[in-house]
């Protein structure tokens, strides 16, 4: 079996389970929606004040529910023995973590993309803002599975994996939330977005050139 | 000949007894130094600096508030580099050092915070503000203690020890971008005043005092750091034979 057909059986794979899981693949986004509503009981309806965190919010409660998903990202194949034979197959083992997380990036940061102009509707965040929302989560989402498949890796030993897992995750994500939400409030008030975004794209550049060889390493110390 | 000799005995070190010896000599060392370092910079810090013509007296705390976030952040690059040698030659008496600059680190992180906060009440009018250079301060705390969190969350920590040491170098990217948050994102926190190459921005007459906490803070580092290491050694190796004969010697 050549490379390019076994990261392609893994990505069809890995789809097909969650196509079949149906509803428990889109918990993360129904969470992403209760904190959305959340915030309005909490600080009020007013739109204005909704308007100026609307931006934040949105960028939070998607890294919020990327967290919710991470836990399986490798702990079922760890559990039935599949990582050794990741590790045994002719494919690099970092080709195959690329693509299960480019795989898990289709079910859970696709979708957010998909939703967050409702989303966006709902927190009247306002319309000129909206196409740098939509273009800073194609940019985010990514970093945020790189770095949460990192954290679940680390964690891949551990029994007690997901408290662990979201404070790993938070200090290393505080550049993507900084660049993303600046250059979304930039341009709900009408200023030039590219700089943010360009940082943004080169923090996406690193992730996706250091993360793969981090946890390759962490998932081959983890099988030991 | 000579460096056959060194090579042997860096090898040793690697052998848990050894380095076990050493710690335990070079530590009173390290500690003393401290003192001395620290009796010194405080007496010239407390008395001898005149009082700053805008701030008077309460400057003063930035002579345990610079040290220790300069030693927050050499702390890291330390336990990074000390983290790739772990990983890369696979030494486990270095994997305990890597793992005990976590803790002294965070402790530093911490000091710089405090104090940083309870300056910033009279000169700034606030105890906290989302300035960058703060922000990056409170990430790195966090860092540190996901670094020891992990280490501590696996049963095998041996295990525990390689992979926080995999998260040490993730992390080590977090180091450039508090050192230029300061250019980036200017907000409350003053740039930086000491230049390494070409002139400070501080008054000569202030200087000193810094300098000898400096080092005095990164003694009482390395004096922490190599205890911890010696009694992380022996309680990991508790049951080993090593471990039992060194102590029915002092028995």
């Amino acid at each position: 079996m050549s490379v390019g057909s076994t990261l392609l059986a893994l990505l069809l794979r890995d789809l097909r389970l969650a196509v079949r899981h149906g509803g428990e693949s889109l918990m993360p986004l129904i969470f992403l929606f209760a904190v959305i509503i959340l915030v309005p009981l909490g600080v009020g309806p007013g739109p204005n004040l909704l308007a100026a965190i609307a931006p934040g919010m949105i960028w939070v409660a998607a890294l919020l529910s990327s967290l919710l998903a991470l836990e399986n990202l490798f702990r079922p194949d760890l559990e039935d023995g599949t990582l050794e034979q990741w590790c045994l197959t002719s494919a690099p083992v970092t080709a195959l973590v690329v693509t299960r997380l480019f795989s898990h990036w289709l079910i859970t940061g696709v979708p957010v993309i998909l939703v967050a102009p409702l989303a966006a509707e709902m927190l009247y965040l306002p319309d000129r803002a909206l196409g740098t929302l939509l273009l800073s989560l194609v940019i985010g989402t990514p970093i945020l599975t790189l770095v949460g498949g990192l954290a679940a890796a680390l964690t891949l030993g551990t029994n007690r994996g997901s408290v662990l897992l979201s404070i790993l995750v938070f200090p290393l994500i505080v550049p993507v939330l900084i660049f993303a939400t600046s250059a979304v409030s930039a341009a709900a008030d009408g200023f030039e977005t590219g700089a943010n975004l360009g940082l943004l794209a080169a923090l996406l550049v690193l992730a996706l050139t250091l993360v793969p060889l981090a946890v390759s390493a962490a998932l081959r110390l983890n099988i030991e | 000949m000579m460096f056959e000799k060194l090579k042997v005995g860096f090898h040793r070190l690697g052998s848990p007894p050894t380095f076990y010896r050493l710690c335990r000599r070079l530590s009173p060392w390290f500690w003393a130094g401290f003192a001395l370092c620290a009796v010194i910079g405080l007496y010239q810090a407390l008395y001898v600096v005149p009082p700053d013509y805008q701030q008077s007296d309460s400057f003063r705390i930035l002579y345990v508030h610079v040290p220790a976030a300069w030693q927050a952040l050499f702390g890291y690059v330390l336990m990074s580099i000390l983290a790739a040698i772990a990983l890369i030659w696979r030494i486990r008496t270095t994997e305990i050092l890597t793992m005990m600059c976590a803790p002294v680190g965070a402790a530093c992180t911490f000091i710089c915070l405090a104090t940083g906060s309870l300056w910033g009440q009279p000169m700034w009018g606030t105890w906290w503000a989302w300035d960058a250079r703060l922000t990056s301060m409170l990430v790195l705390l966090f860092i540190y203690l996901g670094i020891m969190g992990l280490y501590s969350a696996f049963d095998d920590r041996r295990k525990g020890a390689r992979v926080a040491c995999i998260l040490v170098l993730v992390g080590l990217v977090n180091i450039p971008i508090i050192h230029f948050s300061v250019d980036w994102w200017t907000t409350l926190h003053q740039g930086a005043t000491i230049n390494l190459f070409g002139e400070s921005k501080m008054h000569p007459s202030m200087l000193p005092p810094l300098i000898w906490m400096a080092v005095a803070v990164k003694l009482m580092f390395t004096a922490v750091m190599l205890d911890r290491s010696a009694n992380e050694l022996v309680d990991q190796d508790r049951r080993k034979n090593w471990v039992r004969k060194m102590i029915g010697d002092y028995a």
